[in-house]
């Protein structure tokens, strides 16, 4: 136990120590002065920045913004993908041929979808809308349609035995034993929404301002710290969902359904 | 109910040609009857349990339950798997509902009949366990009390203890034994295990190695309920034995068998997928 506990403390004080020297490091980079501090902003400057933006708001404002258009997106992913992929799953003909497109546009880093969509939708918040879903709407729904092909042949064998049929079966059965399978696919999703959220705001500049607008405003006015403090912001929110929203209940359901050690 | 095996066989067709797994066999079971199937692996004593279930289709023969040919699974024949089968998203009470569920009984009888048959596997504290919380043992009860809640004439077992340590095993026995003089269930049930097979069966038969056909039948006559460790119980496993091992394989046939084994393997799983599909078609 002590040892466990030890371990842990120690883990923690290397953590720690590796930020401080990356920290300091930093620092030590800028007292150097090779680039102008507008260009290579120090440690507490990006966190004065940081501090300001939550005070003025601007980073609150990005932040619900980008979560808003991420939610509805993902949202949309999470719904079409499971549905598709219950379907890719379960029916040959589908799986044959949407199948097989589903994973070409696998290969499609979503951002491309962008010109295209600003065709189509114009300078909305659908366009944005758009290359979210299509950023997480093919992996959750390839996971899905895994999870659904290795249902374990002992399972159905049971269910049927004890009378599941039809819709039944399905519901009761295949979806749930699939679910290990889905999770994980909605993690996954999750990154690339994140990421193509990330992107089509860079690009794209609307009538909302999300965190990614605030990136490309900070470069706009040659304001690296913002730049930094913007980036530092994206990197904990994906983090922190990942982390706290889908690791655990991964973690869980893995467990329950016997796949975790 | 009365079980009737008639002429019952089953061979795949695999790459290196066709493989004899049960050969055309007889059998009959009376209603409430304990009857063992035992066998070295590989006998098609898990094959012709399949196929009275009705998972599995015979290439020639049938079976038939009151007269009636079986086709497919039906709730009147429950198998009781090897490794319990237990869905790990439900947590025990749900699991020992399901079959309930899926005929539509409404919420207050499944809850009744589930606990009537936790109570009855000794369980009732363990309601809202998860499987995963469980040991082999309690999940082999939990798997009992499931397929029992459903009221079928035939409870089909297919070595349900044979993952289980010496101890738990006997205190199923004894358990089984209890529950199916209360029931009066009619069980077909598979094991390699000798004195198991003499402890629980009215009736013993023997099959031979593949492709299986019957060897031997003995008819139990030993007072119950029966320990494993009895004298009786002892010296009939000693006759049984001696015949058991007349039908294990020369060295050659083993090295044979285990070719063969490995290709068949390959398409069961393949089978299964394709059972699978069987599956999907009826869905949609």
């Amino acid at each position: 136990m002590t040892y466990f506990r030890r371990l842990a403390v120690n883990n923690w004080a290397r953590k720690l120590t590796f930020f401080f020297i990356l920290l300091a490091g930093w620092q030590g980079l800028v007292w150097i002065g090779w680039w102008p501090e507008f260009i290579f902003p120090s440690p507490l400057s990006v966190a004065q920045t940081l501090v300001r933006g939550f005070q003025n708001g601007s980073l609150i404002i990005g932040i619900v913004t980008s979560m808003e258009r991420i939610l509805i997106g993902f949202g949309i992913s999470a719904v079409v993908g499971i549905l598709l992929g219950l379907a890719l799953g379960r029916i040959k003909l589908l799986d044959e041929t949407v199948g097989s497109v589903v994973l070409g546009l696998q290969a499609l880093p979503s951002i491309c979808w962008l010109p295209l969509a600003l065709i189509w939708f114009g300078l909305s918040e659908t366009a944005i809308l758009f290359v979210v879903v299509m950023g997480a709407l093919l992996s959750v729904t390839l996971a899905t349609e895994a999870g659904v092909k290795n249902t374990p042949p002992l399972y159905l064998r049971a269910a049927r035995n004890l009378g599941a049929r039809g819709w039944r079966l399905y519901w009761s059965v295949i979806f749930p034993a699939a679910l290990p399978a889905i999770i994980t696919g909605m993690k996954l999703g999750w990154s690339f929404a994140w990421r193509s959220l990330m992107a089509g705001e860079l690009l794209y500049q609307g009538a909302r301002i999300g965190l990614g607008n605030l990136l490309s405003m900070g470069r706009d006015l040659n304001d690296m710290s913002r730049v930094i403090a913007v980036m530092l912001v994206i990197i904990a929110i994906g983090l922190a969902v990942d982390r706290l929203i889908f690791s655990p209940i991964e973690l869980r359901v893995r467990e329950r359904w016997g796949l975790q050690g | 109910m009365k079980l009737e095996v008639r002429g019952v066989g089953k061979t795949y067709q695999t790459k290196a040609g066709a493989l004899p797994a049960l050969e055309p066999l007889d059998l009959d079971v009376q209603t409430g009857e304990f009857v063992c199937l035992l066998g070295p692996s590989g006998c098609g004593k898990s094959t012709l349990l399949n196929i009275v279930a009705g998972l599995d289709q015979p290439t020639r023969g049938e079976v038939r339950i009151d007269g009636q040919v079986v086709r497919r699974p039906g709730t009147d024949r429950v198998m009781i798997f090897q490794n319990a089968a237990l869905f790990p998203w439900l947590n025990v009470i749900d699991n020992v509902e399901f079959g309930l569920r899926m005929a539509g009984k409404p919420k207050a009888e499944r809850l009744e009949t589930a606990q009537h048959f936790l109570r009855m596997v000794h369980l009732s504290d363990f309601e809202s366990a998860f499987i995963h919380e469980l040991s082999g043992g309690m999940r082999q009860r939990v798997a009992l009390a499931r397929a029992l809640a459903i009221d079928p004439d035939v409870l089909l077992m297919d070595e349900p203890f044979g993952a289980l340590d010496a101890q738990t095993r006997d205190l199923l026995h004894d358990e089984l034994q209890t529950i199916w003089s209360d029931t009066r269930k009619t069980v077909l049930f598979v094991t390699h295990n000798v004195r198991e097979a003499i402890v629980l069966g009215d009736r013993v038969v023997v099959l031979s190695a593949r492709p299986g056909r019957i060897k031997k039948e003995f008819a139990i006559n030993l007072p119950r309920p029966r320990q494993i460790e009895s004298y009786a119980v002892v010296d009939l496993a000693r006759e049984i034995m001696a015949v058991l091992r007349d039908t294990a394989m020369t060295g050659e046939q083993e090295m044979r068998q285990a070719a063969l084994t490995h290709t068949l393997a390959a398409q069961i799983e393949e089978g299964m997928r394709g059972t699978f599909r069987e599956v999907g078609d009826d869905v949609l």
